[in-house]
């Protein structure tokens, strides 16, 4: 292979003036994990409500549930971006729309919500799942004990049911992180974007690329691990220990 | 606004956005899912070997594949494959391939990795028991694998292997970032091109969603099947 | 007497041909136990399940101290808190440990202070004997030791009526009669019971009356000593025959 290596790069100075392209990688992670983060609590939020409303023994919602899901399940994630990014400002009334375009840091909104949404299609799935897994009698002797139909579920369906969905919710997480480097397209300076610049600066793209997997690798270690400490942390005594 | 909504522009853009990019996607997502499977069932296969550090090369590869975000894996293979085909064919520069040889290589390579682990849990679902029968009929090691274990496998695991496939054809419409006309791609040149990007992306949504979801629904008409089958 | 619980005509349907309840009407007066029994499939559970409209049913109605479940404007939740239950497999709130257990539905539903729900926790954890056992979670108790907290946790919102879905079925011999004694006491105690189960030794110390159920239908309903010893149907006399043989 004629590529010359030169891993002494990371220390060069950006092209930005600030700091070494190392500095450069730092940065994009800071966005990586932000933008992740934000959206995985967008995710998590509208994804439980969903999942929840599907398990009510009403048409409406159910039905409601369903669509929803289905709508943000079977659009590729990039495809939504570009929906929010692109074709909403033109869809709304005009001053809104100039609004939404002329939004500091807009590519970074448009991925927190647009990643979120995606992903509590996905969270919804695993909530709805979460609940049916319970047995059935756990509804009724919340409800016989005289607890409304919301009280079921905040003190007894939802507590075992996230306890039972956390392995899979971890791993729609490391998903959530993951998927931020779509965002690149839309012009969010992330981990990627910025392995991808530093190709571009200084040619030197397999240490560039090396580096940003590095970090990735250690960044799903690490919320994988801050995730077991969690299922421990909240793991019950004598249930489900056949396992 | 939708006041000036033109479907002309999709109208006109349909045969080219049909015939090349629709073509591309879909050949794309067939040609890596029959390589993926074929890829993670071999990785499934050292994972649960025996024999000494094929388990932990597996794994390694898997992991790895999976903590990583598809665009960056993109990025890579796009950079790398020329340089492993001047590896292998011991020409003295990088080999130029070409955009679909590249994705595809990519998609292989990317996806086996899920699809092994969808095989793998399907192995393990089936008893320790079929094993030992087929041993103790006689059969070696592959020949268990290939006509006990993994037919059962593969059936069992027919709806999760399927829903992948939809996920991988959704995943396609990345290689938006090689610039290359696939379904999003083709969409994406018509819409710079016009200045038509409400129209083109909208009816680039909708033609995903429509392929997807009922690819979705007829993979849950088949999964209830396989249910009732039992 | 006057009645504490009263079914009238009341039918049940799974889809347009299927029926489980056919016309079943029975009434528990203040201070009885009814024990219903029957073949398995004979819909006593539904039954049971619909006192509390833990079951939708669609014809007839069920009045529980005089309020009608039907009635529209009926608060369902507010009905049950008065109406113990006890199920079949327990359930018991797996995350919760057993004085969350007991003290859930007492401060959230009957608006108890943390003080007082623990006080009555404790007391009736004691009642059932399992007092030591109070800061454990339901998985680390046997199977008879859960239903005992099942059982306290309903006893601890007060209630005018008790009802007993198959509470033994789910147990190892050897740990029903801890639950049954605590039954027992309970009746002697005057308590209105409603209560599903196989155990005839426990109908015959304890009920008032016996109700015999079969395909969905009410079809005996008689005074313990005259249901054991002169049931008029061929099908209880059936059921009696193979129940008690051994």
């Amino acid at each position: 292979m004629n590529y010359t290596w030169n891993w002494g790069i990371f220390l060069e100075p950006s092209p930005e003036g600030v700091g070494t392209y190392f500095d450069m990688l730092l940065v994009g992670l800071k966005w990586t994990i932000a933008t992740g983060a934000c959206a995985w609590v967008w995710a998590l939020v509208c994804g439980s409500l969903i999942g929840v409303i599907r398990t009510l023994p009403n048409r409406w919602t159910v039905g409601f549930g369903n669509a929803y899901v289905e709508l943000f399940r079977n659009i590729p994630l990039l495809v939504q971006l570009f929906l929010w990014y692109f074709v909403l400002p033109e869809l709304v009334p005009a001053s809104i729309g100039l609004w939404l375009k002329q939004l500091p840091n807009a590519s970074f909104f448009t991925a927190v919500v647009g990643i979120g949404f995606f992903m509590s299609a996905r969270v919804a799935e695993q909530v709805r799942a979460g609940i049916i897994a319970l047995p059935r009698g756990q509804s009724m002797a919340g409800l016989a004990l005289g607890l409304t139909t919301a009280q079921t579920y905040r003190y007894v369906l939802l507590p075992m049911a996230f306890r039972i969905i956390l392995p899979p919710l971890t791993s729609e997480f490391l998903n959530t992180i993951k998927n931020t480097s779509v965002a690149l397209t839309i012009g969010l300076i992330e981990l990627t974007a910025r392995a991808r610049a530093i190709q571009e600066f200084s040619f030197q793209v397999f240490e560039a690329f090396t580096a940003a997997t590095l970090i990735y690798l250690m960044l799903n270690l690490l919320i994988t691990a801050a995730m077991r400490w969690l299922e421990r942390w909240v793991k019950i005594p004598g249930y489900g220990q056949g396992k | 606004m939708f006041s000036d909504f033109d479907f002309n522009v999709i109208w006109r853009a349909l045969p080219y956005m049909l015939q090349e990019g629709l073509v591309f996607t879909l050949t794309l997502t067939a040609l890596a899912t029959a390589g993926g499977i074929v890829l993670g069932t071999l990785l499934a296969l050292m994972r649960l070997s025996s024999l000494p550090f094929l388990p932990q090369i597996a794994a390694g590869y898997v992991n790895t594949m999976r903590s990583l975000p598809l665009v960056l894996v993109i990025f890579w293979f796009y950079f790398l494959v020329p340089y492993i085909g001047q590896w292998v064919l011991q020409s003295d520069r990088p080999i130029a391939v070409g955009a679909f040889a590249s994705s595809l290589i990519t998609f292989t390579l990317f996806e086996a990795a899920y699809f092994s682990e969808i095989m793998r849990a399907g192995i393990q679902s089936i008893s320790r028991g079929q094993l030992m029968a087929g041993y103790a009929l006689g059969l070696n090691y592959r020949q268990v694998m290939g006509s006990v274990i993994l037919p059962q496998a593969f059936r069992n695991m027919a709806p999760v292997l399927l829903t992948q496939t939809i996920v991988l054809f959704q995943d396609t419409s990345l290689v938006y970032v090689l610039s290359i006309p696939d379904f999003l791609g083709a969409a994406s040149k018509v819409a710079q091109r016009d200045g038509r990007l409400v129209e083109m992306y909208l009816f680039a949504a909708a033609g995903y969603f429509l392929i997807s979801f009922t690819a979705s629904t007829l993979v849950k008409r088949l999964q209830r099947r396989i249910a009732i089958i039992r | 007497m006057s009645a504490m619980i009263t079914l009238n005509n009341v039918s049940k349907f799974y889809g347009p041909t299927f029926q489980v309840l056919k016309d079943c009407s029975l009434t528990v007066a203040k201070g009885e136990v009814v024990v219903v029994c029957g073949p398995s499939g004979s819909g006593k559970s539904t039954l049971i399940k619909c006192v509390n409209a833990l079951e939708p049913f669609e014809s007839g109605d069920i009045t529980v101290n005089g309020i009608s479940l039907k009635a529209p404007g009926t608060d369902l939740p507010k009905l049950r808190a008065r109406v113990g239950m006890v199920f079949q497999h327990f359930e018991l709130f797996p995350h919760l440990k057993i004085t969350e257990n007991l003290c859930l539905a007492q401060q959230k539903v009957l608006g108890r202070s943390r003080d007082e729900a623990m006080t009555k926790g404790e007391m009736l954890l004691e009642r059932v004997g399992l007092s030591q056992h109070a800061h454990k979670f339901p998985g680390q108790l046997s199977g008879g030791q859960q239903q005992r907290v099942a059982i306290a946790r309903a006893l601890a919102m007060d209630p005018i009526a008790m009802l007993f879905d198959e509470p033994t079925s789910a147990l190892d011999p050897e740990m029903i009669n801890e639950v049954l004694d605590v039954m027992v006491e309970l009746a002697r105690e005057g308590m209105t019971m409603m209560v599903v189960t196989h155990e005839m030794g426990f109908a015959r110390k304890v009920a008032h009356r016996v109700v015999f159920m079969d395909r969905g239908e009410v079809v005996e309903d008689a005074e313990t000593t005259s249901f054991f010893t002169e049931a008029k149907s061929e099908r209880a006399q059936l059921f009696l025959s193979k129940i008690l043989s051994h």
